[in-house]
């Protein structure tokens, strides 16, 4: 890519006033690096899966409301995490963790094992507890 | 306690610390260099295995492999270090803040205060370096920022410890021999041909065959899956490809800089033409993304859409094998 191709679109990057550096070719096709804020077609990729992460937030919402899940499936996916991952951060194994999805069983939870999963989150246990959906 | 050392902004955070840390120990390497001797041109394709809810593919070798190759290539030790308890983590670390040694260390993106949000995923293989430590802050050189900034002790901990795939357990890390006469051209020489064998290499899983394998499978995950999910699936392609840390175009034209680089060195005109063969596909790449972007766009698009874009990157792909073929014979 030649140096004057570099997109400088507007990006998610700006909120962190950074910048990247890509090595681009200057007018002798020589390699040299310059810096570029973004460009729209990553930032259209980065949406996509954001829009994809938010709709999996809301569903998860409602289906703490209609007591189909556990609070802890939205406070998974608010912070963006898979089944794989809450269960490394909450130290338990992924089959307990699925266990704890449903709400039948989550209310029968102890303050220590919810402290766990209010840990991984970075929340209160009273807001786990709490989070109805509504 | 501040330590003497220059921050330089760099394409990769992995290619960045190595070279700022080669840098600050006096081997001046490129990180073009580190990243052609590390051999870091990479493709796999791993469907079975699910990132962010689409099969994994990515562009660059496992975390921690360009550093040790390179390492390796040149006669570098590097001494690696990881604790089973956070609080050895930290003391270790300044330790060797105290004795002068700028470290490396792998953290996890999720809780870099520093990052803009919309970049925070669960990914565990980030590299940066810290330099120092003032007033209870860590000073930290990320090689993917224009500026150096800082983090707190929990901060720090926070990400040296995050969870999930490739989990760093506080893995710190720094040179500690650099050699006093480094082949350079016997090292060039290996990583090129490292990464021509990678690329060649006979399996569906990794190098050029892999690419193939994606590019035919982009129809039928049409077929199958329907618009959407292919769409988010072809989504995760250019992420992975564009990205800061992971690199289909952009890693093109840091490999084009090496071999211009490497030309010089091994007094190759050859690879100077190279160098511009691997340019040209690396556009081709970011046409590639521009191609798949449009497609989500026009939602309701036409129904060979994705066979184009199978075609488009199977072209890539043909390219690439007859490109590698000839670096193999130039060196």
């Amino acid at each position: 890519m030649k140096k004057q191709d570099l997109p400088q679109d507007e990006s998610n990057l700006k909120s962190a006033n950074m910048t990247e550096v890509l090595y681009v070719t200057d007018e002798n096709n020589n390699y040299t690096t310059a810096n570029s804020t973004g460009w729209d077609i990553k930032k259209a990729a980065l949406d996509e899966s954001l829009a994809l992460i938010n709709e999996r937030i809301e569903e998860a919402r409602q289906d703490v409301a209609n007591n189909i899940a556990s609070p802890i499936v939205y406070f998974m996916e608010l912070n963006k995490m898979d089944l794989q991952v809450l269960a490394s951060y909450a130290g338990m194994w992924q089959w307990r963790v699925k266990r704890h999805a449903k709400p039948k069983v989550f209310k029968t939870l102890s303050e220590s094992v919810l402290k766990k999963y209010a840990d991984a989150f970075g929340i209160s246990v009273d807001e786990l507890k709490n989070f109805n959906g509504k | 306690m501040k330590l003497n050392f220059e921050h330089h902004q760099t394409a990769h955070c992995e290619n960045g610390v190595a070279s700022n840390l080669l840098i600050n120990k006096g081997l001046k390497l490129s990180e073009p260099m580190i990243f052609g001797i590390g051999s870091g041109l990479f493709f796999v394709y791993l469907p079975f295995l699910k990132v962010n809810f689409a099969p994994g593919f990515s562009y660059r070798p496992m975390p921690g492999a360009i550093f040790s190759k390179a390492a390796k290539r040149l006669g570098i030790k590097i001494k690696r270090e990881k604790f089973s308890n956070p609080k050895d983590a930290q003391l270790a670390l300044e330790k060797n803040l105290e004795n002068n040694v700028p470290t490396g260390l792998q953290v996890g993106v999720f809780n870099l205060t520093y990052f803009p949000e919309e970049y925070k995923f669960h990914f565990n293989a980030h590299n940066l370096v810290v330099y120092g430590k003032e007033d209870g802050r860590f000073l930290i050189s990320d090689p993917v920022m224009d500026y150096t900034t800082s983090l707190s002790e929990a901060e720090l901990e926070k990400v040296r410890y995050a969870k999930g795939a490739l989990p760093p357990k506080g893995h710190m890390y720094y040179p500690t021999h650099i050699p006093e006469n480094v082949n350079l051209e016997e090292a060039i020489k290996k990583g090129i041909k490292d990464t021509c064998k990678n690329m060649l290499a006979p399996v569906p899983l990794i190098g050029v065959k892999a690419m193939r394998w994606v590019a035919k499978s982009i129809p039928k995950w049409a077929d199958k899956k329907g618009t959407k999910v292919t769409n988010h699936y072809l989504g995760q392609l250019i992420r992975m490809q564009e990205e800061i840390g992971t690199g289909g175009g952009g890693f093109r034209f840091i490999y084009g800089a090496f071999l211009q680089e490497a030309a010089v060195i091994l007094k190759n005109d050859e690879l100077k033409e190279l160098s511009k063969e691997i340019t040209a596909i690396g556009d081709l790449w970011r046409d590639f993304a521009v191609d798949i972007a449009r497609v989500y766009k026009n939602r309701n698009s036409k129904s060979n859409i994705y066979q184009e874009l199978s075609k488009s990157m199977l072209h890539i792909a043909d390219l690439e094998e007859a490109f590698y073929k000839k670096l193999r014979k130039a060196i």
